[in-house]
């Protein structure tokens, strides 16, 4: 593939022809800051945070959409850029609620990083401000359209990557909004709550509603596991917070990228429900009672032995586990040949 | 799978057979969706109008249980219009004479009146398989879950070596797993009849070999026995003890009424697992297991992916995890099972598992590894059969149609199915408890047709019973025309409509898999006090 | 030492007597909210969000200032102490800029805490705000008393030292505001930035200023270290933002650890990657000076000069 070099801030750089301005300034290691763009989805130029100055070109062209050219001199952090960043962000923040207080993505919003990064305060602009009510009447999403800049990454994860493509924007004007056709909730549409819109909104305009009032974003542990649901293996990260588990964010996994689906994202909760077994149970007169690990432990092996020395060793058998690790079918492989002494080990790999 | 999950977007024809992917692996569903996306033509063959159903341009709505007569319908089609890939067939395959001799009297009109497809549909799709660039089936338990299951996955083969659709990138055969660690499980010899990495147990080489590694004189040699032949062994008292992990066979197992008095009729039954399950309650030691978030470890992916599990957080109460429940108990019965850790027994693994020879955590940490992976410097193998097939020259397995092992009659007029929802995992042991889907998709339904429906007075919401020759349960029916007329469909994600048993355990013979696709039931309405009663 | 037992929530605890309710209360693993109590200088009980409900007493006592007794039976979440709560928190609110967006204590403020906890939104009582303007008029601390909330932990730490006491309340109602004598700046007042009131802030009224705007809370790691300047061993922390110091902040400022500008100051030279050059008031006035005077090694140098020279 043919190469392209041009200079960014002043900094050279080759990057395969095709690339746009902002992928380049990424690979000069340029901080250009951005709101509708992802590297997953189409690119539509919306929100122009990210701006930049070329010479020759008319205006402040937005980056994202912007190729690089052989040659090209470009410019991120002039004044002129600066004063149209600022003034960005203080369009957005006119109709934004003042809420970091308790919004639960203060922390991790991008508005946020880019208000303090440039020294936006939130009141220079007066202007009309939306009162959408909060949509919560689902178990899984918390809509809070007042929050939303209209950057529309949820539209397109939605429907480039989801392929169900169940919002997009309604109305125009003022009264643009991000909704599903005919503008009902989320519950009333075919909206399967895979919760990748809200993997990729930028603010806190989508938020999971499992981790409302669980944790502050800063206050909480990622720990990148692979999901134990169907046989897809899916990557994510556990949120943790005081050694509970609170919630399951959206990592890069090697084969969903970020997508999951609804029982990925949102089927965490018997972790720490309160039916779990906590203690070994011996059942005496049909009744189940509490007892220790030694106990139970020797009971079991004394009844197993018991069974082999009686019956012989094909009269023990072992239903091993397609939800348990590896290692566990291996050592359960090992257990049932070596200690029981019989191939009657098997699992549910039929269902 | 032949193929990597991400591939599947690349195929341009996908034929997807007996799966319902995207409620049940939604995740690859968006692979097909891209594939769509990118152009791809999508075939979906189910008894049920699916959302996968709706977004193919092919639906072939199959009477359930006649997909070998469709698979060989394709291959005639292919034959008779000159359409194979002559190459490959020379090159790569065995056998031919004897698949063109079986196909030839599935001719597309034969097929249409078995399988209810039209002709000219079986034609056109046989002919876009073939032309494909490249074409990937996938399919799942709609496939294998028949008495016939093995010889559905035979005619699979033939078709896909026919066309020379396979061992290449984005086409081949790919059965999508189930389970989060359906495949790691078999990797790892928890079956009867192998040793890890698929190690003959009836080699006596094999067994040498692991009683050598595992430190002890022998290893047992004779034949093991499966899932199903354990259970009908513990109702016949021929097996005493039985040591569960993480399965619930008192709703998962087809016929589950004779599964619990089968499990009853033990002399002991430990059971170790994080809820107290339908399972656990028949139990005379209940041992109480950590949950993936509490431990480390690796689980293997549908696409032979190995993956790090990783510990968040502490084991609730005094559960354990498994692997150390394991340790405790081979200690206690004297021979010694010690590690620190799950990588320490992965070291092991590695040692006597040669697909699994290069995988270390320390690599896994970097990144996941597909096996075959035998060596540390191995990069992992994406996708399997390239230039030659693991026996050599591939087989043609031509297989004849068989009726499922029970069919409607008067008695029992309906065909039921099994299947799942998105909402909802296996018997619900944890998707009904986690706050949040449970009240999404709070209680479960029969599909019916409108047609049978009316025949049978029923208006959508009703309570029924569904009763076979060997249970019934009570559930509410939904009218869709999402089953054909003929056709009921519920999940198996509820105790409460524990649908296993009316299904029929009658197994494939090769696979002992049984048939949960297709059994005969009959649907009664209840009367208004009985139902409120139910409910 | 005595002791005396009492129950929390329906737990037993057994603490030595003179304890007071807040500190048995968190010994015994339960959460209560502070503002003004400050472990160095207990027995305020002004903020009022500590309140309990103690079988017996009138109204709800503030577990800071209430002595636990023996047989004593305290709920520290009941709902009227979290409606006391609340509507303390919705109090202080309603005369708090909402400013989290660009506030430099965003993720490491108490009142913020709360409000989450407690799940106070902002605006539930409508009423006069202060517009203050903020004082940045020395190089080294911004005061911004619009979101003070007269925790006065500033005033009593500042107390603690001898010669100090510079700030105190002034004023009276709505209008009590936190100042140097005759109301003027710091930089007008006695103040020598040792910074201990920036150290006890619960809020954003009092930021170090060669920190401000420089990262947001939960970007930084701090790393603990000792000033070695004099004997006292104050406790700093060094804050890493992407693997660089970006600024030294004081720990507690506790007993016998009296905090100063030049040990902050000298741990900056150290540690910060690109320390702002100092400044000294003279003649009334904030000029640059060199890191030797600031330090106070100009007569060493002179020294260690005429050695050189006389070689």
């Amino acid at each position: 593939m043919a190469n392209i070099t041009l200079t960014i801030d002043g900094i050279q750089v080759t990057v395969p022809k095709g690339s746009t301005v902002l992928e380049a300034a990424k690979t000069a290691g340029v901080f250009i800051p951005t709101f509708c763009h992802d590297p997953e989805l189409s690119k539509p130029g919306a929100c122009r945070i990210c701006v930049v100055e070329i010479p020759g070109m008319r205006n402040l062209p937005a980056s994202c959409v912007t190729e690089a050219q052989e040659g090209m001199v470009v410019n991120t952090q002039t004044p002129a850029i600066l004063a149209a960043r600022k003034t960005i962000l203080e369009l957005l923040l006119a109709n934004h609620p003042e809420d970091c207080l308790t919004c639960p993505k203060n922390g991790e919003c991008k508005l946020q990083e880019y208000a303090y990064f440039y020294g936006v305060k939130a009141d220079t602009l007066k202007g009309a401000k939306h009162d959408y009510p909060v949509e919560d009447d689902n178990p899984f999403i918390v809509r809070d359209m007042n929050k939303c800049i209209l950057c529309g990454r949820c539209i397109r994860m939605c429907d480039e990557i989801q392929g169900k493509h169940i919002i997009d924007f309604a109305y125009r004007g003022f009264n643009s909004k991000v909704t599903p056709a005919m503008d009902t909730p989320y519950s009333e549409s075919d909206c399967a709550f895979c919760g990748n819109c809200v993997a990729v909104c930028p603010v806190g305009a989508l938020s999971e509603k499992g981790m409302l009032r669980k944790g502050r974003r800063w206050e909480i542990q990622k720990v990148k596991t692979t999901c134990p649901y169907c046989g897809a293996g899916c990557n994510f990260d556990l949120n943790v917070k005081d050694g509970k588990v609170i919630g399951v964010t959206s990592t890069d996994g090697d084969v969903n990228g970020r997508a999951l689906c609804v029982k990925g994202r949102f089927g965490y909760g018997f972790i720490h429900h309160p039916d779990r077994l906590t203690t070994p149970l011996i059942k005496k007169n049909g009744k189940f009672e509490e007892a220790s690990w030694e106990e139970a432990i020797n009971l079991v092996a004394e009844k197993l032995g018991g069974i082999k020395a009686k019956y012989g060793a094909d009269a023990n058998a072992i239903l091993s586990s397609a939800r348990c690790t590896n290692e566990e079918n291996y050592l359960m492989n090992k257990f049932s040949r070596v200690v029981l002494g019989t191939n009657n080990i098997d699992h549910c790999a039929r269902l | 799978m032949t193929n990597g999950i991400k591939e599947i977007a690349d195929a341009d024809f996908i034929l997807a057979t007996g799966t319902n992917t995207t409620e049940g692996h939604p995740i690859i569903g968006l692979q097909v969706k891209k594939a769509l996306r990118n152009g791809a033509t999508l075939v979906v063959v189910d008894p049920r109008k699916t959302e996968m159903a709706e977004m193919a341009q092919y639906h072939l709505q199959i009477k359930s249980g006649t997909d070998i007569a469709l698979l060989n319908g394709f291959a005639h089609v292919i034959i008779a219009e000159d359409l194979w890939n002559k190459q490959f067939v020379q090159e790569r395959t065995e056998d031919f004479e004897a698949l063109k001799e079986i196909v030839a009297k599935y001719t597309p009109g034969y097929v249409a009146e078995i399988t209810g497809v039209p002709a000219e549909t079986i034609r056109e799709v046989a002919r876009g398989y073939a032309k494909a660039i490249n074409a990937s089936i996938l399919y799942t338990m709609g496939l294998t879950q028949h008495i016939c299951g093995t010889h559905n996955v035979f005619a699979v083969a033939n078709l896909t070596m026919l066309c020379g659709q396979i061992g290449k990138a984005s086409s081949g055969v790919n059965p999508l797993r189930g389970q989060n660690n359906v495949q790691g499980a078999c990797d790892m010899g928890a079956l009867p009849a192998f040793f890890p990495a698929y190690q003959p147990v009836a080699n006596e080489a094999n067994r040498a070999k692991f009683a050598a590694a595992w430190g002890v004189p022998e290893m047992p040699a004779g034949p093991g026995l499966t899932v199903p032949q354990i259970i009908n062994a513990a109702g016949e008292g021929k097996i005493k003890g039985l040591y569960i992990m993480g399965e619930n066979p008192a709703l998962s197992d087809a016929d589950a009424n004779h599964a619990v008095h089968s499990l009853e009729n033990l002399e002991f039954l430990v059971v170790q697992d994080i809820f107290l399950t339908e399972t656990a309650l028949l139990a005379d030691v209940v041992l109480p297991a950590a949950s993936f978030a509490e431990k480390d470890g690796t689980f293997s992916n549908t696409e032979r992916r190995v993956q790090l599990i990783r510990k968040a957080v502490e084991p609730v109460g005094n559960a354990k995890p498994d692997w150390e429940i394991i340790c405790l108990l081979s200690t206690a019965m004297g021979y010694r099972m010690q590690y620190d850790s799950p990588k320490e027994i992965m070291i092991e693994i590695t040692q006597v598992t040669p697909s699994y020879g290069g995988i270390t955590y320390d690599r896994l940490e970097q990144g996941s590894l597909q096996w075959p992976c035998p060596t540390t410097d191995h990069p992992g193998t994406p996708f399997l059969h390239t230039g030659k097939f693991g026996r050599g020259l591939g087989k043609f397995n031509p297989v004849e149609y068989v009726e499922p092992d029970e069919l409607p009659d008067e008695e029992y007029p309906l065909v039921l199915s099994t299947g799942r929802r998105l909402y909802h995992y296996h018997t619900g042991t944890m998707t009904q408890r986690t706050g949040a889907l449970e009240i999404a998709y709070a209680e479960e339904h029969l599909e019916v047709n409108p047609v049978d429906a009316a025949n049978l007075g029923i208006n959508d919401g009703d309570f029924v019973k569904v009763s076979s020759r060997r249970g019934e349960v009570t559930v509410a029916a939904r009218i869709t025309e999402k089953v054909a007329p003929g056709l009921v469909f519920t999940s198996f994600h509820y105790p409460e409509v524990a649908i296993n048993k009316l299904t029929n355990a009658a197994l494939d013979p090769i696979s002992k898999i049984p048939e949960y696709k297709v059994c005969a039931v009959k649907v009664e309405k209840l009367p208004a006090t009985a139902a409120e009663k139910a409910s | 030492m005595s002791k005396v037992t009492l129950t929390i929530n329906g737990k037993q605890v057994t603490v030595p007597a003179g304890t007071s309710v807040l500190d048995a209360a968190r010994e015994a693993g339960f959460f209560i909210p502070t503002l003004c109590h400050d472990p160095a200088n207990p027995g305020f009980g002004a903020c009022r969000l500590c309140v309990v409900e103690i079988k017996g007493a009138r109204n709800m006592p503030a577990s800071c200032v209430t002595e636990a007794t023996n047989g004593m039976v305290v709920e520290t979440e009941s709902p009227a102490v979290m409606q006391a709560r609340r509507t303390i928190i919705e109090l202080l609110l309603a005369n708090h800029p909402t400013e989290c967006l660009t506030c430099d204590k965003n993720g490491d403020c108490r009142l913020q805490d709360y409000a989450y906890r407690y799940d106070v939104r902002q605006a539930s009582f409508e009423g006069e705000k202060h517009d203050y303007p903020l004082e940045d008029s020395n190089p080294y601390i911004i005061r911004n008393m619009n979101k003070c909330v007269l925790c006065g932990k500033c005033v009593r730490t500042c107390a603690q030292v001898e010669d100090r006491q510079v700030i105190d309340f002034t004023f009276r109602g709505f209008q009590t505001k936190v100042a140097p004598a005759m109301n003027t700046d710091l930089a007008g007042s006695d103040c020598v930035y040792c910074g201990r009131c920036v150290a006890v802030c619960p809020v954003g009224a009092l930021l170090y200023k060669p920190m401000a705007g420089k990262a947001r809370t939960w970007e930084l790691t701090k790393k603990q270290t000792t000033c070695t300047f004099c004997d006292a061993g104050c406790q700093f922390d060094l804050n890493y933002k992407d693997g660089k110091v970006i600024g030294i902040t004081a720990n507690t400022p506790g007993e016998g650890r009296p905090l100063c500008l030049k040990g902050r100051l000298g741990l900056e030279l150290l540690y910060v990657d690109k320390p702002l050059t100092p400044m000294l008031k003279k003649d009334g006035e904030f000029v640059e000076v060199t890191w030797a005077e600031v330090l106070g090694l100009e007569s060493v140098f002179e020294k260690l000069k005429a050695q050189e020279t006389q070689k």
